[in-house]
């Protein structure tokens, strides 16, 4: 018996295609989703330089609108859903078991069948470029009627990728309950927990919450298409302003799915670099919780416009100015971090400052769309778009690299090029800046969102807009091309290659061995 | 004075981009309108930009300085303080009453824009795709006047065949006009999917939203023509559908109102005319050209898989009765929408007669408004 589970132990990965087919190591799914959700990046960002190439100048030039529709479409379906979601998903599945002393996520085979499903919702997904009629054309939040009774006939394939995606992410998320709730090593208890799981955490119960009531809205969808149900059809004495309220109520929440881990990633970072612990644990993990609960009672704040009465208007703006408060105190911790540390400047720490900064002033744009009667002049414009692009590009899309650069090391064993780290930092950080900051004006100038052509006034910032998104583009590939560089070698790393760096994961060997914690380690 | 030099070249540039953000304002803020309303939302915007730049310079100016004074390269040494409950609670507090602050104007504001009070003149406002009908309600049917405003910007220019005009994309056939200094009440709906009415400078955005009627109102101070767009995305020419209304004065609008009602009791009664071939393929051409084109295309060969073609199609070469049906009451389910309520019986049978006869189709069919009207009679 115990010889057989030594020689178990010893076992590595198995070999060839089937290894990645078959495999129930958290590590290998990590990974797995991380290059998948890389991939998703790419396809969504060639959308998106599609997008901006037509915006270049006044005019249409490449693409005509019913194809820039589903351009806009496309892009923010897989950026949300192919490639921020999963990101995340695969840091989690990577880091989580380690950063709890467990040695693996508690339902492994689940887990597989979590990441194989995505592959192809994605595919079926892009292939509706393909089909008769065209993809999904009808914007990311797929409003009805547009998206039921005028929708092109390849709306069935986007329900059932929809429906695909939404029980990936629902897997994922039991899964990491499962593990956080029931693996803990002993000792390690709620408040030891690193932030980055506390962020999880919460995030999970939030996925388990809403991805249900997605399901639910395209079902609906699927039964006005297909089976003559009026749920969102006026004539038949349904409401497109229903679709509005049920797909915002997830809609709301998905955005925190976004943000949240997010935040854990730079709760990490900051400290480990300003080699001092990180301020305010425990009001951070009641920030967290309570931009959770705060994120199911603001959804109408996307309808400001539809037409809910003065009392409903009243409540949604104070309930979303409301989330300024826990959002505020996380950004003070992080200064307060800072502050009187000991700070230096590799490549995940510059990702994080940016986020802390660029997400900061996305929240500032958030806090003026709260405001109903300003409202109603920023709804639907470039505003709207300079917005959640700042919260989600320099928020989002820098923690994960910032994740990257951090643990990278840790994955492989090797130290990436913090030379090449540092240009692909500058650059992304410049091309952020030049594409999302001009949309603000463009926006408060009158430009409508989705648009492919527009008057001339707009010219001029569009252009600019334009520029700085091909230089974005163009720089991730000198990320593309640190992380291929950094498996196939470079200095070795050593257990903790970051001086300020606290968790369990800096206790294990790097590159990390394939099993780990096989016996629980010791929590002071 | 190398650095004499310097800061002389810095002044003169600062002062530089200062007059030319002041001069291109308008490019780069909200505009602050032409009503009371849009002013104070106006305010309201600036308000509230300035506490977030001056919060923001305050966080990121310690955040800032703390890059600078405490980086390890400086010497820095890390100290140990992680928690200050003191600390924490007035920085969750500040907010708070900040919050407080935005929120009271807001609020005052927002009543402002809900108010009901009676208004002198009330036009109803549809949305199409991919263009608005507006209508003046009046307690007389029979003076009701009502047409549709659609984009007036040639597709020349947006393919780039010719130069692009002042307001290009930012023009239509018909304006909204209304009257200044007077209370204007809209009631908005679509007639297909959801759009939304927006003109910047009376800072009314509102959905248009099929099944449903919103409700705004305006009251503009100052005349002259207004530019908007829909902001809702609402398919495929949802960048081509603008909005302009013309304010005039209270006197000048009635003139306008008085002339518009004589010309539709007019047109009313073109169904009574006996037309010729070649009067309803010119007229249907127009027809065809501002309601079908969009989805059908000038030349009639729709879009492979989104929308058919009606070249050579068995509706438009088959019996005139499926023809008029197709037309007058559309297809439920998809985006062929019943024309029946929409277009008078001379432009129903005005388009029908072109499209039997255009591209080709040449059936030698004509079909007059007094088909239409036994048609519709017989259903």
């Amino acid at each position: 018996m115990t010889t057989a589970i030594q020689g178990h132990e010893s076992h590595g990965p198995a070999k060839g295609l089937t290894r990645w087919l078959y495999t129930t190591n958290h590590k290998d799914i990590g990974t797995l989703y991380l290059w998948f959700s890389l991939a998703m990046f790419f396809l969504g960002g060639i959308f998106a330089l599609v997008i901006r190439a037509e915006l270049f100048q006044p005019g249409l030039q490449l693409v005509q609108p019913e194809f820039f529709n589903q351009m806009t479409t496309m892009h923010g379906l897989i950026m949300v859903f192919g490639a921020v979601m999963p990101a995340f998903v695969g840091l989690a599945n990577w880091m989580l078991p380690i950063m709890v002393g467990a040695p693996d996520m508690a339902l492994p085979r689940m887990n597989n069948l979590s990441f194989w499903i995505l592959p192809f919702a994605f595919a079926m997904l892009t292939s509706t470029l393909f089909m008769d009629g065209g993809a999904p054309n009808f914007g990311w939040t797929f409003y009805a009627p547009l998206s039921t009774t005028y929708a092109p006939p390849s709306v069935t394939f986007f329900i059932f990728s929809v429906h695909i995606m939404g029980a990936s992410s629902i897997m994922g998320a039991i899964n990491i309950i499962a593990t956080i709730f029931n693996m803990r090593a002993p000792g390690m208890t709620w408040l030891k927990l690193p932030l980055f799981v506390w962020t999880w955490l919460i995030t999970s119960f939030l996925l388990i919450a809403v991805m249900p009531v997605l399901a639910g809205v395209v079902t609906m969808m699927l039964m006005d298409i297909h089976f003559g149900a009026s749920f969102f059809n006026a004539a038949g004495g349904g409401s497109p302003v229903l679709f509005q309220h049920v797909f915002w109520f997830f809609g709301h929440p998905e955005v925190y799915i976004m943000i949240l881990p997010a935040f854990g990633i730079v709760s990490a970072i900051i400290p480990t670099f300003s080699r001092k612990k990180l301020f305010g644990y425990v009001s951070m993990v009641y920030a967290t919780g309570s931009i959770a609960f705060l994120s199911f009672i603001v959804w109408a704040h996307h309808m400001f416009t539809v037409g809910i009465p003065l009392a409903g208007e009243l409540f949604f703006m104070y309930s979303t100015m409301l989330i300024a408060v826990p959002t505020g105190v996380k950004v003070f911790n992080w200064v307060a971090t800072m502050f009187r540390g000991s700070i230096t400047f590799e490549t995940p720490m510059l990702f994080s400052i940016a986020f802390v900064v660029l997400f900061t002033i996305g929240g500032f744009s958030g806090l003026m769309l709260a405001v109903a009667p300003a409202d109603f002049q920023y709804h639907d414009t470039y505003f709207v778009v300079a917005h959640f692009h700042y919260v989600l590009v320099p928020g989002a899309v820098f923690s994960i690299m910032a994740a990257v650069y951090y643990w990278l090391p840790k994955w492989t064993g090797n130290m990436y090029d913090e030379k090449l780290g540092k240009f692909h930092f500058w650059l992304s950080f410049i091309g952020v800046n030049v594409t999302f900051f001009p949309q603000h004006f463009i926006g408060l100038a009158g430009m409508p969102r989705r648009i492919p052509d527009y008057a001339l006034q707009f010219a001029d910032m569009n252009m600019v807009s334009s520029l700085g998104a091909f230089l974005f583009g163009a720089s991730q590939l000198v990320f593309l091309w640190v992380v291929i560089k950094t498996i196939r070698g470079g200095e070795k790393a050593p257990n903790k290659p970051w001086e300020g760096a606290e968790g369990l994961e800096w206790t294990l060997p790097s590159p990390t061995p394939y099993h780990t914690f096989s016996t629980p380690p010791k929590i002071d | 004075m190398l650095s004499n030099k310097f800061w002389r070249l810095f002044a003169v540039s600062i002062l530089w981009s200062i007059s030319y953000l002041a001069q291109a304002e308008w490019i780069f803020n909200m505009t602050p309108g032409v009503t009371e309303i849009s002013r104070s939302v106006y305010d309201l915007h600036m308000i509230i930009l300035i506490i977030c730049i001056v919060i923001a310079v305050i966080v990121f100016g310690v955040m800032f300085y703390a890059m600078l004074k405490h980086r390890k390269s400086q010497g820095a040494v890390a100290e140990n303080f992680h928690e200050n409950t003191m600390v924490e609670i007035i920085w969750t507090i500040i907010p708070f009453i900040i919050l407080i602050g935005m929120a009271i104007p807001a609020t005052k504001t927002l009543a402002e824009i809900y108010s009901k009070e009676p208004s002198d003149v009330t036009v109803e406002i549809v949305g199409y795709q991919w263009k608005w009908r507006y209508r003046y309600l009046d307690d007389d049917p029979e003076k009701e006047v009502s047409f549709f405003s659609n984009m007036s910007t040639d597709q020349k220019e947006i393919d780039n065949q010719s130069p692009k005009s002042e307001f290009y994309l930012l023009e239509v056939d018909e304006p909204l006009v209304l009257p200044t200094n007077t209370r204007v009440r809209f009631l908005i709906t679509a007639n297909d999917v959801i759009h939304s009415w927006w003109v910047p400078d009376l800072a009314v955005k509102k959905d248009a939203i099929p099944g449903i009627i919103n409700e705004a109102w305006t009251k503009i101070d100052i005349e002259g023509l207004y530019r908007g767009q829909c902001a809702e995305l609402c398919g495929q020419a949802h960048g081509f559908m603008p909005i302009v209304v013309d304010a005039r004065s209270p006197e000048n609008f009635q003139q306008w109102l008085a002339d518009k009602q004589q010309a539709s009791m007019a047109e009313a009664s073109l169904s009574d005319k006996t037309w010729t071939q070649a009067e309803l393929m010119a007229k249907g051409e127009t027809v065809y050209q501002t309601f079908c084109a969009a989805c059908h295309q000038i030349n009639g060969e729709g879009i492979q898989g989104a929308f058919p073609g009606l070249k050579g199609s068995k509706i438009a070469l088959g019996p005139v009765e499926n023809h008029l049906d197709m037309v007058i009451d559309g297809v439920t389910g998809t985006a062929m929408q019943a024309f029946g309520a929409q277009l008078s019986d001379t432009d129903i049978a005005a388009v029908i007669t072109y499209e039997r006869n255009a591209w080709g189709n040449d059936t030698g069919d004509m079909v007059t408004p007094q088909n239409v009207i036994e048609f519709k009679t017989g259903q």
